[in-house]
């Protein structure tokens, strides 16, 4: 499970202006909620990713502040009302300060 | 991912077991059978309730950080349609929607939305921020339940008008400590 989270991304490459359009994005990760003990009884510290954000064009869109209850993998699902083209950079930040980044086009026409 | 496979193969193994268990049992009449499996339900359900359990947040946690974001503020209810299951069969992973009823323009728009869980050993489970560039305020995302319990979940609309709304979740194995 010790792999590198790889982001998922799943939206429509176009769009009508003034549509809104449904983003799903899903990263692995185990999402280590700190509650949890190992076989020797110490519980394992907590890693988990704590905020996903999306921005377009650079200014942000949505964000959410995940905790520890966010089941391992997490899926998240939102909306985006298209106005122009342009690129969605999505973000998801570790608790080990390492970021997971990817970006997806959006042509509105 | 792995801990729910390996909490279901256990489920199923323990499905088949005939619960009133032991070779001997094979012997006695199927009535008896059928009244000693009540008896073992009925064991099994109480040592359930009495079994100790880990230290879980409870209403008054979910009170405090509500508290915590807008003080003793007053809650409407109505405009959020807070969607989970009735029933989670597996508590590791219960889908959540939220869905707040607003126009999503610049001057009238969904700022945040928090979501609490009751039951769980942290009251919080995530909290959204909206933009009017959102289009609709919703979003889905799956979390992990503890045990049955409530969720809770505060809407704050950029005139500041706040909003709560409450579901519950009957858990069938907690997703908890895997």
């Amino acid at each position: 499970m010790a792999t590198t989270p790889t982001p998922r991304v799943r939206l429509p490459a176009q769009a009508k202006p003034g549509d809104t359009i449904e983003i799903k994005t899903l990263i692995s990760h185990e999402m280590e909620s700190g509650q949890r003990k190992d076989a020797g009884g110490k519980i394992i510290p907590r890693k988990i990713i704590n905020k996903f954000i999306a921005a377009f064009n650079g200014k942000l869109v949505f964000e959410a502040d995940w905790n520890p209850a966010i089941s391992a993998n997490p899926y998240q699902s939102f909306f985006y009302k298209a106005v122009e083209s342009g690129e969605f950079t999505f973000t998801w930040k570790d608790d080990d300060g390492s970021d997971y980044v990817a970006k997806n086009k959006l042509t509105v026409a | 991912m792995l801990n729910a496979k390996t909490s279901r193969a256990t489920i199923g193994k323990g499905m088949q077991r005939n619960p009133a268990g032991g070779d001997r049992m094979i012997l006695k009449s199927v009535e008896k059978t059928r009244r000693e499996t009540l008896a073992y339900a009925a064991i099994a359900g109480l040592a359930a309730l009495l079994a100790p359990r880990m230290s879980m947040a409870d209403e008054s946690a979910v009170a405090a950080e509500i508290n915590k974001l807008y003080g003793d503020k007053k809650f409407e209810s109505g405009k959020i349609k807070l969607d989970v299951p009735e029933i989670a069969e597996n508590g590791l992973v219960v889908p959540v929607t939220v869905d707040v009823e607003s126009p999503m323009t610049e001057s009238d728009y969904v700022k945040s939305v928090h979501v609490f869980a009751d039951g769980n050993p942290l009251p919080g489970i995530v909290s959204y921020k909206f933009t009017p560039a959102c289009g609709k305020a919703s979003a889905s995302t799956r979390m992990r339940l503890a045990q049955t319990q409530n969720i809770v979940c505060i809407a704050e609309m950029s005139n500041g008008k706040l909003h709560m709304a409450k579901a519950g979740v009957k858990v069938t194995i907690g997703g908890c400590g895997g």
